[in-house]
């Protein structure tokens, strides 16, 4: 049997055990005195303003799709990170051009507008 | 202590995969048959790291790198196509978008 | 230079290379240089010299084959291969985009949507077809795929306030990404029993395998949906007649000839190359595919009263008969696909460029009554049109009869006689829906009396097209010896 798994098997009990002790001792000790405003989402007094399912606006989206690439483009630059000194001068000139394509459509992103908030 | 059989990784990346498959071909909202897409395309990245970790290569990996990237693009294409459809019908239920008939 | 990027290395990318570089260029141009938007159309100068230096550089690579006597070149440690094979699809696509740019500013000035990143998607979609091409890794041949199929989800969906075109975007970029999902999915299991991502390899380990390794068949099926989508073969074709008409039609010339010819170039090199010594297994797939392609492109074309609809399902037929090509699997067949999709290029663009002309302010112009009444109208474009149909009907002296002729005859000469009579079937069929479009220009009487929306280039495109397709069919040799060179073996 997979001996190794000992541990994690523990420390998924702990994990699990944790909280239940936490809430039961919770409600064994404190008094009970319920009323509307503790059901609130935040005590600090400010209402909800509306639900967090709703819409949001058309510009997130599209600063999410320019996140998106620009982000998850990066991916590239780790690689060369890891073999930094056996490519050399040729990664680095590399890693140039990439970038230059990227700045490319970044000009292009900014001069379309798309960075704009409206 | 012992390994996890490889086997299990590959059944997994194909029960992933085949998830990915129904969702895209019952789910209705178009966001959430994109999503679907993603996972499968994650499930064959899955796949691709078992190997490459199965055989000790490093190409693999690399696989996985692109398949992650050409998975971001067409997400961001993806969005995009959404929103104008959005903006011209008020409406992501795939049932919906189908005006062109035979 | 250096030991990661020899001048080899460049030498065999330098097309994609400048292909992608003017791409970028006119993204920043198209700003800087040109703010006026009736400006615009200077961008077609990038286009050409892009185009020229590509043309200049596979003209370079052919020379250099000949002069060292090889048949193929390749780079960065064979995951690029120039060869024959690759030279020939690429002039295919060279010409293929070179007239959709010609022809497309008034086009889209109509519209209302004439953007200068158009002419960059071009080019970028082709770089992706040149790595199709001449790729022979698995890497490269995906990262070339997505690279043409994202510039192409754009493309389809370019007319931003067009209903039917949002909705042939999001139809061709769904389904296009589930097939790609299924490609990469047998990519991996070609990776898993080769252990390297080069064609070469993964062909040796799947031949040291038994015929009927359920791995190999596993690999075999899923890649080959996702290839059978790209180049819309049945049961995977249902995108291709939505993204057709509703993409903007310079939009569905060039993803019709060049997108397919790009997809044809890949399904060659994957099934020629790694699949080929499970020929016994796909053989008879494949002629079940290709026969029910070609019935459901031909039958479901009867029916059609979009040209664009139309020539979708036509165009969906003939990714069936080139099917059969593959099937035949000899020489004749092989070469039979290359001289049917350089035919395919010629009289099928031709065909969308005159419905391109029939775009005009406030009329759509893609029905049949639209066409109706052409050759009162307009009688060059009605002639036109006449020999692109024939030729597409597969009818002598047209080119198109040249590339049947040679699907069926590798076809009888490897003893598949059903698959020829069934071939031979489906034309008369084909030439009863294309004929329809023929009574509608020359008998019936024009319902309006606007005229053509015609330009220089789109004027110079139609030439072009419409006398290699008289030409090809006429006088065929020194095409077939271009043809010739592009055998993979």
């Amino acid at each position: 049997m997979p001996s190794g798994y000992i541990p994690i098997l523990i420390f998924l009990a702990v994990a699990i055990s944790f909280p239940v002790v936490a809430i039961l001792a919770a409600k064994l000790i404190r008094p009970a005195a319920p009323s509307v405003i503790k059901l609130e989402a935040y005590e600090c007094g400010i209402k909800a303003a509306s639900d967090s399912r709703g819409r949001y606006t058309v510009r997130f989206y599209i600063i999410a799709i320019l996140f998106v690439i620009f982000d998850v483009e990066t991916i590239f630059l780790f690689p060369w990170a890891v073999r930094y000194r056996t490519l050399g001068w040729f990664g680095v000139a590399e890693v140039a051009v990439f970038l230059a394509i990227l700045i490319v459509g970044y000009i292009w992103a900014y001069k379309k507008g798309a960075l704009e908030w409206v | 202590m012992t390994e996890v059989p490889i086997s299990w990784f590959l059944t997994l990346s194909a029960v992933l995969f085949v998830l990915g498959v129904a969702g895209f071909l019952f789910r209705r909202n178009i966001i959430t048959v994109f999503m679907s897409i993603e996972l499968m395309l994650n499930a064959v990245n899955l796949t691709f790291i078992t190997f490459s970790y199965q055989l000790k290569r490093v190409n693999g990996h690399l696989f996985a790198f692109f398949v992650m990237v050409v998975a971001a693009a067409e997400a961001a294409v993806g969005l995009a196509i959404i929103l104008t459809i959005f903006k011209n019908r008020g409406t992501l239920n795939i049932d919906d978008v189908d005006s062109m008939k035979n | 230079m250096s030991q990661f990027y020899t001048s080899t290395d460049h030498f065999t990318i330098i097309p994609a290379v400048m292909l992608a570089l003017f791409g970028c260029a006119i993204l920043l141009f198209d700003f800087l240089v040109f703010p006026d938007p009736r400006q615009r159309k200077y961008l077609l100068i990038f286009v050409a010299l892009a185009e020229g230096f590509t043309g200049y550089a596979l003209y370079r690579q052919t020379e250099w084959l000949t002069a060292n006597g090889q048949t193929s070149l390749t780079g960065f440690g064979g995951s690029v291969t120039v060869d024959g094979f690759g030279i020939f699809f690429n002039w295919i696509f060279v010409i293929a985009a070179m007239i959709v740019a010609v022809v497309s500013y008034k086009y889209l000035e109509i519209s209302g949507e004439h953007h200068g990143e158009y002419y960059g998607l071009i080019l970028f979609a082709q770089s992706g077809m040149y790595f199709l091409a001449t790729g022979t890794d698995l890497i490269t041949l995906f990262i070339g795929l997505e690279l043409m199929a994202l510039t192409f989800y754009v493309m389809v969906g370019f007319l931003r306030t067009d209903k039917r075109s949002n909705e042939a975007a999001i139809k061709y970029l769904l389904l296009g990404a589930f097939s790609s999902g299924f490609l990469v999915y047998g990519f991996s299991l070609m990776y898993g029993m080769a252990g390297s991502t080069k064609l070469a390899v993964v062909a040796e380990a799947i031949r040291q395998r038994p015929l009927w390794d359920p791995v190999v068949f596993l690999a075999l099926a899923t890649t080959s949906v996702g290839l059978l989508f790209k180049i819309s073969a049945a049961p995977f074709h249902m995108w291709a007649p939505d993204a057709y008409e509703g993409a903007p039609t310079t939009v569905t010339a060039y993803l019709a000839v060049a997108s397919k010819a790009a997809s044809i170039a890949f399904l060659l090199r994957i099934f020629m190359g790694p699949f080929w010594s499970a020929k016994e297994v796909w053989e008879p797939i494949l002629s079940v595919v290709a026969v029910l392609t070609m019935t459901v492109g031909n039958l479901a074309a009867i029916n059609q009263t979009n040209i664009k609809r139309l020539l979708a399902y036509s165009s969906i037929s003939h990714a069936g008969y080139m099917l059969l090509g593959l099937v035949a699997g000899n020489d004749t067949g092989i070469n039979g696909i290359a001289v049917y999709v350089m035919v395919y290029t010629f009289m099928n663009l031709g065909a969308f460029l005159v419905v391109v002309a029939l775009r005009r302010q406030n009329i759509i112009g893609e029905d049949l009554d639209d066409i109706a009444g052409l050759m009162s109208r307009s009688p060059g474009y009605a002639v036109l049109m006449l020999i692109f149909l024939l030729s597409l009907a597969g009818i002598p002296p047209t080119a198109g009869f040249l590339g049947k002729y040679y699907i069926f005859l590798s076809l009888i000469q490897t003893g598949h006689f059903t698959l020829a009579v069934i071939g031979t079937l489906y034309v008369a069929v084909a030439i009863y829906y294309y004929f329809k479009i023929v009574r509608s220009m020359f008998i019936r009487e024009s319902t309006e009396k606007a005229p053509m929306a015609t330009s220089a280039g789109l004027r110079l495109a139609l030439g072009v097209s419409g006398v290699l397709t008289l030409a090809i069919g006429v006088y065929p040799e020194p095409f077939l010896r271009l043809a010739q060179t592009s055998l993979l073996r």
